[in-house]
């Protein structure tokens, strides 16, 4: 176990690195079910919450676990789950709740090998649950993408703070590869400011009218003024938070495009590949939702071609095509599981491609 | 000189439209909550994990802040509501396919757990807000819309005995099974309620009522033949009674 210290440089594994950068975010209740490639964050969470006299609950499955979180963050408290693939799963109901509810969840999504069961391995295979929506109806969850386990820190903070700035769900996605890895890592304070939650948050209706967080929406009319509301909100979202990296692009005839911990091997493979002659450039998204797409967009008109490196059987490569609208062609290096391809792999088949 | 023998609870809404079919006990089950929350103290501390079916809407009548559970997720969300907030008093109001069928795990292990917060669970014997199907507590012979032929057991097996099972997990305090046929039981329903509230304003743990309730539209009958039959066909089988009560001795 390690201490919440900060402003010191430490060794430490992707996991405990986000738990202990919740809890320095102030998150009051943790509440988890066991799944590999991620369980050391209840174990972290277990024993670390109690000593600060906050709040850890084991939950009896992970439809609890969440259900759990959403009654917390329902209170205004700072309040996470977290959880891997087939139980993310488990959780799409209530995601779309939280996310019709508009409260604050946090969810650490550690991705392991699917369909189904799948396997423990690293994997980018859950994209499409996050960003595209496993519960019901219209709705979008925040999700932040962390390529290094310094960022696992930095952005488990930022999860905390965009989902209680816009009372919207946000995901950490992160890999079994950045969960299980540990690196060096430097745990600043948690640099956001905090949000007044005093005007929703349930606390008993001393003194005021009495408060209902619900998403039924008995008659027509009233739906469709709901999903309008919530739709401007996810429009400010992507005006204003939607956050990419890039190297090399400025010069570059080919972009490669990853997201997560995929990204570092691209960014190796790339400098193979210009030693080669080969003008590439990389490019991150670190917002899968707001995804980049008006910065890809843009490259698109100077750039011939686009290839998507993922670590599944192709699913971001969906919103590149829509971002660049047929402008240039878009292509895909992937793995199906595991740790992504390697640096000298991905430059191969980028010259192959190119 | 004049007394005040009649009044509308506080936490009642005064502009509330009930929306509940004539002769359903939820009305007079909410009211119950209603005047205990009121009696207690409890209106303005109190959050309400609220459930899905025809259970939904009694944040439409009560005076307290209410969140809505997915269908059997209620005490999940209480659960979390209590532990952010352990200085307020957090309550379920779901029904018996919610509470004991889609949501038992979460209704077991809150139990189990000690939860500090109070249940009440409305047993009608079927799905009402669905029309009618056949649900946990369906009894032995009974005809539903999913039970054509009545519930028998190579078909559909049996009925659970809720109020027992929440009887037997170690972190209940309190678990009993009230009737709101008569007046004098549904004097004793509002004492249990009474009851189930104060083992979590005490700390004491898990505090838990199921009420037996009628369902006249699907059940086909009227308000009056719904009540003989809450009397004549559930009560036997849901016998009502106080099954755990760790106030009175060390069970």
């Amino acid at each position: 176990m390690v201490e919440c210290l900060t402003g010191k440089k430490i060794l430490i594994k992707g996991n405990y690195a986000i738990a202990n950068a919740a809890v320095l975010a102030g998150c009051q209740c943790y509440f988890g079910y066991p799944i590999t490639p991620q369980s050391e964050i209840g174990e972290f969470m277990s024993g670390k919450m109690q000593e600060l006299g906050r709040s850890y609950v084991s939950a009896e499955s992970e439809l609890a676990a969440i259900n759990m979180t959403i009654g917390a963050c329902a209170t205004g408290a700072k309040a996470m789950s977290s959880s891997s693939s087939c139980a993310i799963a488990l959780m799409q109901e209530a995601l779309s709740y939280a996310a019709s509810d508009e409260l604050p969840v946090v969810l650490v999504s550690v991705m392991r090998g699917g369909p189904g069961l799948g396997n423990i391995y690293s994997s980018q295979g859950d994209y499409f649950q996050t960003t595209k929506g496993g519960g019901n109806g219209d709705y979008k969850l925040i999700a932040l993408a962390p390529s290094t386990v310094q960022e696992c820190v930095d952005l488990t903070y930022k999860a905390f703070y965009l989902a209680h700035k816009y009372k919207n769900p946000t995901v950490l996605l992160a890999d079994g590869l950045l969960g299980q890895m540990m690196a060096p890592v430097e745990f600043k304070p948690y640099p956001y400011p905090e949000i007044d939650n005093s005007e929703w948050a349930l606390t008993g209706a001393k003194g005021r009218n009495s408060r209902i967080i619900r998403s039924y929406a008995p008659l027509a009319d009233e739906q469709c003024v709901f999903l309008e509301k919530l739709f401007n909100k996810y429009k400010q979202i992507e005006e204003n938070e939607t956050e990419w990296e890039e190297i090399g692009t400025e010069d570059a005839d080919i972009v490669l495009v990853s997201f997560g911990s995929t990204f570092r091997n691209i960014k190796t493979a790339a400098k193979i590949c210009r030693q080669k002659g080969l003008k590439v450039g990389v490019f991150r998204p670190i917002t899968l939702y707001p995804f980049p797409h008006k910065r890809l967009n843009e490259l698109a008109d100077r750039v011939k071609k686009i290839i998507s490196v993922e670590v599944n059987m192709g699913q971001m490569i969906n919103d590149i095509k829509l971002s660049v609208d047929g402008k240039v062609p878009v292509e895909l290096i992937h793995k199906p599981v595991g740790a992504p391809p390697a640096p000298e792999d991905i430059a191969a088949q980028v010259e192959e491609l190119a | 000189m004049s007394v005040q023998v009649f009044k509308i609870p506080n936490s009642l809404k005064k502009d509330a439209k009930y929306t509940f079919c004539p002769g359903c006990d939820h009305g007079v089950a909410v009211r119950l909550v209603a005047e205990v929350l009121e009696e207690m103290g409890l209106t303005e501390n109190a959050i309400l994990a609220a459930s899905i079916g025809c259970s939904v809407t009694l944040y439409d009548f009560l005076n307290v802040d209410a969140l809505e559970a997915p269908h059997g997720r209620a005490l999940a969300e209480a659960t979390g509501i209590k532990r952010a907030r352990p200085d307020k008093f957090v309550f379920t109001y779901q029904g018996d396919g919610d509470f004991a069928s889609i949501g038992l795990a979460e209704s077991m292990h809150a139990a189990l757990r000690g939860e500090k917060l109070s249940a009440i669970c409305i047993n009608n014997t079927t799905y009402g807000m669905t029309g009618g199907q056949l649900g946990p507590t369906t009894i032995m012979g009974q005809i539903t819309t999913t039970s054509p032929t009545g519930r028998n057991k190579e078909y559909y097996g049996y009925p659970i005995k809720i109020a027992e099972h929440i009887a037997l997990c170690d972190g209940t305090a309190y678990s009993a099974r009230v009737s709101l046929d008569s007046v004098a039981n549904i004097k004793k329903a509002k004492q249990a309620i009474k009851k189930a509230f104060e083992v979590q304003v005490k700390g004491l743990g898990f505090g838990f009522v199921e009420i037996l309730s009628t369902c006249p539209t699907n059940w086909r009958m009227t308000p009056e033949q719904a009540h003989e039959r809450v009397k004549n066909e559930m009560m036997p089988v849901f016998k009502p009674g106080v099954y755990k009560d760790i106030t009175v001795n060390n069970q």
